[in-house]
């Protein structure tokens, strides 16, 4: 017969081993920028080898063009993005009061082109949003990511930190089994990173193209082999606003480049 | 819409060799991907890129299928007058584009 003891301890090693499936130490976090190679370091580090520019100078254009009934541009009431727009990114996402639940910086934008310039929402992951979205992310370069602290967000995070420990999918790993637990080694030749979004919308050599966090997460997501969730769902953002309070207090790069 | 990113040395000195970048917005289409349906995506990649000194050709490339979207060249070239450089891209579907920069050289 098992005695007592014997199962007081099993219980403390399984406590103590959901414990250790926690969050990096501060000292300890570390921008993806930072498992790449030199080579690729200079991509990002050079604007005018940097893909992502591309899509900034495009949403520099689209900041003051004009669009929908009422006739706006986004400078119209924003002015100029460099002082309007600086820090901004690096907020988000932040608690919609109208809604009532967080919105991410391209649902941001949207909504404002819905009810402001009264023109149509524009697709997830077309060029005019990443361009966009680019523009105003590279405005926060440098800025210290602070995710909103409203305490309405909290349900919203917590439900996203659920999100991030749960094993799901045919492989049944969780977000953190890789990037909390398995961060300093390789997957199939690649480092795994910490998963600190940093720098979106950012260029992926793989994708050649400039991509959201949405992306990112939904090709994580079919990594694992689980079912993935729709562009804008609900789920999604409340991971996106975990990981960026995950990353509190790490400068922003967008528009980053990763392999 | 923004297609080119150069960068040049605005100065250099007289002999310098000097460092040119140049990316040009491109989805370089291969040719060799199917769609769902299994038809065939069309090539659509850029063939050709030429830079001018002065109107006097000083470089070339040919580039093909393998080379990813968003094609960055870079190359030297020495430093021997003050004037344009003028950089041509062309490619299937009629593509064409083009850009220059300045540099003085004292």
């Amino acid at each position: 017969m098992r005695s007592a003891p014997t199962i007081a301890v099993a219980v403390l090693l399984i406590a103590a081993s959901t414990l250790s499936a926690t969050e990096i130490p501060q000292g300890e976090r570390r921008s993806g920028y930072s498992f790449m190679t030199p080579d690729t370091r200079a991509i990002q580090d050079d604007d005018t080898a940097n893909p992502g520019m591309l899509w900034v100078l495009d949403g520099e254009a689209l900041w003051k063009s004009k669009a929908g009934a009422a006739g706006k541009a986004c400078g119209d009431c924003h002015d100029d993005a460099r002082t309007s727009m600086k820090g901004v990114a690096a907020r988000y996402p932040a608690f919609d009061r109208t809604l009532g639940r967080p919105v991410d910086l391209e649902q941001r934008i949207n909504l404002c082109r819905v009810q402001h310039q009264q023109a149509t929402a524009l697709p997830y992951e077309s060029r005019d949003l990443l361009a966009l979205t680019a523009f105003v992310a590279q405005q926060s370069r440098d800025a210290v990511i602070s995710t909103d602290v409203n305490p309405q967000l909290e349900p919203f995070l917590a439900r996203g930190r659920d999100l991030f420990m749960q094993r799901q999918g045919q492989l049944n790993l969780g977000c953190t089994n890789c990037h909390d637990d398995n961060w300093d080694r390789r997957l199939a030749g690649s480092a795994i990173t910490q998963g600190h979004p940093t720098g979106y919308p950012l260029y992926r050599l793989e994708w050649q193209s400039l991509g959201s966090l949405q992306r990112r997460l939904r090709s994580c997501i079919s990594g694992i082999r689980a079912q993935t969730y729709d562009y804008g769902a609900p789920e999604l953002v409340e991971l996106e606003l975990y990981l960026m309070s995950r990353a509190r207090g790490m400068p922003m790069e967008a528009p980053a480049v990763r392999p | 819409m923004a297609s080119a990113l150069i960068n040049v040395p605005k100065k250099a000195r007289r002999g310098e060799i000097i460092e040119i970048k140049t990316l040009m917005s491109h989805i370089m289409e291969t040719g060799y991907r199917h769609t769902a349906a299994g038809e065939v995506v069309p090539r659509d990649i850029i063939t050709s890129f030429v830079c001018r000194y002065n109107g006097v050709e000083i470089f070339r490339a040919d580039l093909f299928p393998a080379i990813a979207a968003n094609p960055f060249i870079t190359f030297f070239t020495v430093a021997t007058e003050s004037g344009k450089f003028d950089f041509e891209w062309t490619g299937d579907k009629r593509f064409t584009e083009t850009a220059s920069a300045s540099i003085s050289v004292e």
